[in-house]
């Protein structure tokens, strides 16, 4: 699977998506990702959207459902990079996410996955 | 009838243009039509020459045709004419009953010399006087037409000026930034007050934003919702959303309308806002020693 | 004529949802060249993702053409497709419906909302035709 890649930075999931990602290839993530939360014990997972120039409501059901799976196995999603023009139209479409965890960038949802580490005085070797 | 249409007004523009040009300004001083106090005396003389060479053209080219249409092809020198100097009157502000008044003031010196030539010949006096006059009319209407829509192609501009100067998106602190909206909040604006919100939170790389709408002046259903959608879209960009400014009236009007705000954050002030935005990103405002203050 | 006035300038053949990222990526591509805005693009690119999604998984695949307009400023797109048709269209525009179980069916609802225009032709057993008009530029 090249249209999607996922990463452990400390130990947190990042997964990349690629502008020409297939229905099928997102399908395809949510099982794949499903997985490895499970495998490495995550708590959180960071998926970066900022090289999509448009997330449909399919899209943003599976992002929805991601969020969903994670939370189940105990680990918190967060959407990074969103582009006003994404944002914008998703707010149209009535799809506010509103389970996801947002953040400007990977740097700012990974701060605060890990504030909430400390918060809840948990703490893990990166 | 062996003489053509308007011959002897023709006649006149020819032999004392000078003349008809110096009586015709003084009358249009005399009917509060000029305006020294924006265009000098050079302009106005000027102006008005040019539009009376434009007049001669015309004219000449009528008397052949017979009736009189203003959008014939023979006026279309003096219609630029015209449009060229109301333009250039409405850019300084003069107003649209004086440009057609300087138009009409011909009437007078015309008309007299008119009355000079055909002393004895009523009949065509009146043919002619009636012609010139429908003529002169017509101007007069057609430079307010231009007035018009000029003043459309303004409004339209400053328009589109207001939509930007109205979306001031202000960096109150590194990662906080405030949108003050003033006055009236419609579907267009409000898309556009969205774009330069989330446009600007990826520049300045902000954490939160207070929208504040204490300078809004009604807030119905439908604005409630605007705000609603704008701050979704702001929590999808990764940021915060604090709507600030909530007067107790507005308070009362979005309970009434059944308005949730769900999750939003909201404000009665701007600075309860503001301190509740420094908080966030780690900034806190404390009260100082009294001789640490300067300029006190 | 799908659109009147208008010339078709591309034809995209929706069989799988590679197809569909194809579609957007047409889509997108022309109206980048027609000097579209960021905001502009993202709205009708996500419209027609919803209608060319529909067209494979509901419509068994199709075509979508895309055309230039007399008036510059817009684009128009239309979707064909041989499947088993909408029975109730109102039905089906509105948000949350689906035939699917597990489709959120806001797609043709979205669509709508996101195009400047939206016609829909269908009736059971003749296909389905969608076409839509979308702001390339404001002036």
């Amino acid at each position: 699977m090249n249209a999607a890649a996922i990463y452990a930075v400390e130990g947190v999931l990042l997964v990349s998506i690629t502008s020409d990602i297939t229905d099928s290839d997102i399908i395809e993530l949510q099982e794949h990702l499903s997985n490895r939360i499970a495998e490495s014990e995550t708590r959180g997972v960071v998926v970066d959207i900022s090289a999509l120039e448009i997330v449909d409501t399919f899209v943003g059901r599976i992002l929805a459902q991601l969020t969903a799976i994670a939370r189940l196995l105990d680990a918190e999603t967060y959407v990074v990079g969103m582009r006003p023009a994404v944002a914008m139209t998703l707010v149209e479409l009535g799809m506010y996410l509103p389970d996801n965890h947002t953040a400007l960038t990977l740097d700012h949802a990974l701060e605060k996955i890990r504030s909430a580490r400390s918060a809840n005085g948990i703490s893990r070797r990166a | 009838m062996t003489e053509k249409v308007l011959e002897t007004t023709l006649e006149v523009l020819k032999e004392d243009a000078e003349g008809l040009l110096m009586e015709w300004i003084d009358q249009a001083d005399e009917d509060g039509a000029k305006r020294s106090d924006l265009f000098s005396e050079r302009e106005e003389r000027d102006q008005a020459a040019s539009m009376l060479r434009a007049f001669r053209l015309g004219v000449r080219d009528t008397s052949r045709e017979g009736d009189f249409d203003l959008r014939d092809e023979h006026w279309a020198d003096l219609r630029g004419i015209l449009s060229e100097i109301t333009h250039e009157r409405v850019e300084r502000g003069v107003l649209p009953g004086e440009m057609a008044a300087l138009v009409l003031a011909l009437k007078t010196p015309l008309f007299g010399r008119l009355t000079d030539k055909l002393v004895g010949q009523p009949d065509r006096l009146i043919e002619e006087v009636l012609i010139v006059s429908k003529a002169i009319d017509a101007f007069a209407l057609y430079t307010n037409e231009v007035f018009i829509a000029e003043r459309e192609q303004i409004i339209e501009r400053q328009r589109d000026e207001m939509l930007e100067l109205s979306t001031p998106v202000v960096e109150l602190w590194d990662k906080v930034l405030t949108l003050p909206l003033i006055g009236t909040l419609d579907s267009m604006r409000a898309q556009e007050v969205m774009e330069s919100l989330l446009q600007a939170i990826v520049e300045r790389q902000a954490e939160v934003v207070i929208v504040d709408i204490t300078g809004v002046k009604t807030v119905d259903t439908q604005v409630a919702q605007h705000l609603l959608r704008t701050a979704a879209a702001v929590r999808l960009m990764g940021a915060r959303c604090i709507i600030s400014g909530i007067s107790p009236k507005i308070a009362q009007t979005m309970v009434e309308l059944g308005v949730d705000v769900g999750e939003v954050r909201t404000r009665s002030s701007i600075k309860n806002a503001l301190t509740d935005a420094l908080t966030s990103v780690g900034v806190a405002i404390r009260p100082i020693e009294r001789n640490q203050r300067s300029g006190a | 004529m799908a659109f009147p006035g208008g010339r078709k300038i591309a034809t995209i053949e929706l069989r799988t949802d590679r197809d569909v990222s194809r579609a957007r990526s047409r889509v997108s591509d022309i109206m980048k060249s027609k000097g579209s805005r960021d905001l502009m693009i993202t709205r009708f690119v996500t419209a027609v993702s919803e209608i060319a999604r529909n067209a494979i998984i509901h419509g068994q695949g199709g075509r979508m053409s895309v055309f230039e307009l007399p008036d510059a400023r817009l684009i128009g797109v239309e979707c064909v497709d041989e499947g088993q048709g909408i029975d109730d269209i109102e039905l089906a525009l509105g948000d949350g419906y689906s035939t699917r179980k597990n489709s959120l069916g806001r797609g043709l609802g979205g669509a709508k909302r996101l195009a400047k225009t939206f016609t829909i032709t269908s009736a059971p057993g003749k296909g389905t035709v969608v076409r839509m008009i979308g702001m390339c530029t404001t002036r």
